[in-house]
């Protein structure tokens, strides 16, 4: 994706403190217009936060929130052109699926049967036609999600949020919902911004992705380039899994690290920014890692531990220094899976490692 | 042998609702013993000739019902015309429960707002409050309320002291005074069941208004009141219907000249100016009243249900 392209949502350095509690620490985005962008975190990170932020059901304590250049802070939410996807869906209940998607259209100040037209329109979308006149409580999760979103979609916002939308799905559905969310982003080209925990959903959905953590950003980027260089542990280790190596780093250069091994073998990786000289990590995904002789490998150490995955095999090594590697090989035929207590040299391309900051 | 109920999913309810008539029975005895048959009673009553020194003669007669309806003159004999007496003190009854119902409305709703949106034990304190003045007997804080309002009492020589009035502003004996009696008794009757309603409500409705561009005005309206109208409702005839009927604080604080339904019918049944016929004649036209409120209460709960 091109980095030119219009910003659609400009937060700096946004702080937000409930009381003692610091949720948001010097926030700084940029959303680009178009864009399918999702905060991903563990719960507590702050990501909600910033939506509502976004959505203006929260002050911002500092900073600034510029949307397409327009400063938003004095806007109230109803006054934001952005709508949002809750998390519970907060339909409402008195009200059928017509009236709830018509809600924001009416007052917006359109006419009853141009609304109801862009209503016929939206339900389609969503799949939802149906239902036009069923109460939300007689409806399944799934086909509440869907209605949510077509009230949401209803007044072509500028941004849609949308608030762990999928949380409360099972699993097959969510999968299924995943696609169509992409899909409806590609259609009506309007910015969504995604909060989700689910690594697999913020990989899976998303053209770039925020990670946060302890309410600062940690990392900003595509799924291909957070899960392929992290920058730092946190990233590395809550994005898919990874092995953390301990390493001492003798010259960092240029984005490029050189470090010794546990065992003595030297390597020369990429490195992320910020990395130091010293005892540092390298990031070693399990699947990168190859199970060779004794001896021919990177590493060196011991098999401890089968765990069975069905598609996968995690093989558990003890390296001779004492910290542990998981491999991950593909339950395969073909591939010769070393006993437990085995001793066995592990081996990657140097390519593979990431030397991270801490 | 018996086979065991067999459990499903679907059905656990079911499996045991044949405990639900033990259960019941006793409040259907209770209910039947003390409200059916006198209510029987009453409508039988009402039919029939009144004895002089209270009481009734077993002989049927049209004549309560004719009394409250119509006059035919002193001596019974000229062409019958509307009799307003009655019906005007039951006008003034409806007026008068009515706006104490809104009344408690006004001032209800946002205490019932306030209290559910507190948190924790600062809910159940103010709860609590709400719920004091019921340790005490309506009879001794209607009683209170008089010596409180009257005119050379407690708030008028507070009023004269600070200089606010220079005479005693004449609230006892008013429709004014059965106003505040009726709105005191019955507030908290408003206050529970809208409670009840605003802690079940879903906070993130009014977010999803506000962001579907709804003024708080508009939320309040269209979002807000349809989604706790039934403890509304609820609240409205817990106060609508005790207070038609009420004779304390018509009796204690309206004097004569502000009579009220049951005043009217409590002095049907007293001592030997009474007329029993004419009392449960007058009962069983308030009872239709309050028939009619709760069926239009009935209906509404039905319709929400979906």
């Amino acid at each position: 994706m091109s980095t030119d392209k219009k910003i659609s949502i400009d937060i700096q350095n946004v702080t937000k403190r409930f009381g003692a509690f610091t949720a948001l620490n010097g926030v700084s985005l940029d959303i680009r217009d178009n864009e399918f962008f999702t905060l991903l975190g563990p719960s507590g990170c702050g990501k909600t936060t910033l939506l509502r932020l976004i959505a203006g059901f929260e002050e911002v304590t500092d900073g600034a929130i510029h949307l397409y250049g327009q400063n938003i802070a004095d806007l109230l939410p109803n006054e934001r052109p952005i709508n949002t996807v809750f998390q519970q869906y907060a339909l409402f209940p008195h009200m059928n699926v017509t009236d709830n998607v018509m809600f924001g259209l009416l007052r917006l100040g359109q006419d009853t049967s141009k609304a109801k037209a862009r209503v016929l329109e939206v339900l389609e979308l969503v799949r939802l036609s149906d239902f036009a006149d069923r109460m939300p409580g007689q409806l399944s999760g799934g086909q509440q999600q869907r209605v949510a979103l077509a009230r949401a979609l209803a007044p072509s916002p500028k941004v849609l949020l949308l608030d762990e939308p999928l949380s409360a799905l099972d699993l097959k559905l969510r999968q299924a919902v995943r696609l169509e969310l992409q899909q409806i982003q590609v259609q009506t080209g309007i910015t969504f911004i995604f909060v989700t925990h689910d690594q697999e959903e913020a990989l899976t959905m998303s053209d770039r992705i925020a990670v946060l953590e302890g309410g600062r950003v940690q990392q900003v980027g595509s799924a291909r380039e957070i899960y392929e260089a992290p920058e730092n542990k946190f990233v590395a280790d809550f994005i898919g899994e990874t092995n953390l190596i301990d390493v001492t780093v003798s010259n960092v250069e240029k984005g490029k690290g050189s470090c010794v091994l546990p065992g003595g073998a030297q390597i020369i990786c990429s490195a992320a920014e910020g990395a130091l000289v010293g005892s540092g990590h390298l990031s070693l995904r399990p699947e990168r890692i190859k199970i060779t002789a004794s001896g021919k490998g990177m590493l060196e150490g011991k098999a401890v531990r089968h765990i069975y995955l069905g598609t996968d095999l995690h093989i558990e090594v003890s390296l001779t220094s004492g910290s542990h590697v998981t491999v991950r090989m593909q339950n395969s035929t073909q591939i010769k899976i070393p006993n437990v207590g085995q001793s066995v040299g592990l081996d990657f391309e140097a390519s593979s490692a990431r030397l991270l900051v801490d | 042998m018996a086979e065991l109920p067999k459990v499903n999913p679907e059905g656990l309810a079911k499996t045991y609702s044949g405990f639900g008539i033990p259960l019941i029975l006793p409040a259907w005895i209770i209910i039947g013993f003390f409200l059916v048959i006198p209510v029987a009673m009453m409508l039988v009553y009402s039919f029939l000739t009144k004895e002089f020194r209270g009481g009734v003669i077993w002989e049927f007669s049209l004549s309560a019902y004719d009394q409250f309806f119509l006059y035919r003159g002193l001596f019974g004999d000229s062409p019958p015309v509307i009799e307003w007496t009655y019906i005007s003190i039951f006008w003034r009854s409806i007026w008068q429960a009515g706006l104490a119902t809104f009344c408690c409305l006004i001032i209800g709703f946002p205490t019932a707002w306030f209290i559910a949106t507190r948190t924790g034990r600062n809910k159940t304190i103010w709860l609590f409050l709400i719920t004091i003045p019921y340790w005490v007997n309506l009879l001794i804080r209607t009683i209170s309320m008089k010596f409180l309002i009257r005119d050379n009492g407690p708030l008028n020589e507070f009023f004269l002291s600070i200089g606010l009035i220079s005479e005693p502003f004449h609230i006892i004996n008013t429709n004014f005074a059965v106003q505040l009696g009726l709105f005191y008794s019955y507030l908290p009757f408003m206050v529970l069941p809208i409670y009840a309603a605003v802690e079940r409500y879903n906070f993130a409705l009014s977010e999803a208004a506000a962001d579907l561009y709804a003024s708080r005005t508009v939320t309040l309206f269209k979002v807000i009141l349809p989604t706790v109208k039934p403890g509304i409702v609820a609240g409205c005839i817990l106060v609508f219907v005790p207070s038609l009927g009420a004779f304390l604080a018509p009796d204690l604080l309206g004097g004569a000249k502000n009579f009220m339904i049951g005043s009217l019918i409590e002095e049907q049944f007293k001592g030997a100016a009474g007329n029993w016929p004419f009392g449960a004649a007058a009962s069983m036209i308030l009872l239709s009243l309050v028939l009619i409120v709760l069926t239009f209460y009935a209906r509404n709960q039905t319709r929400g249900q979906i």
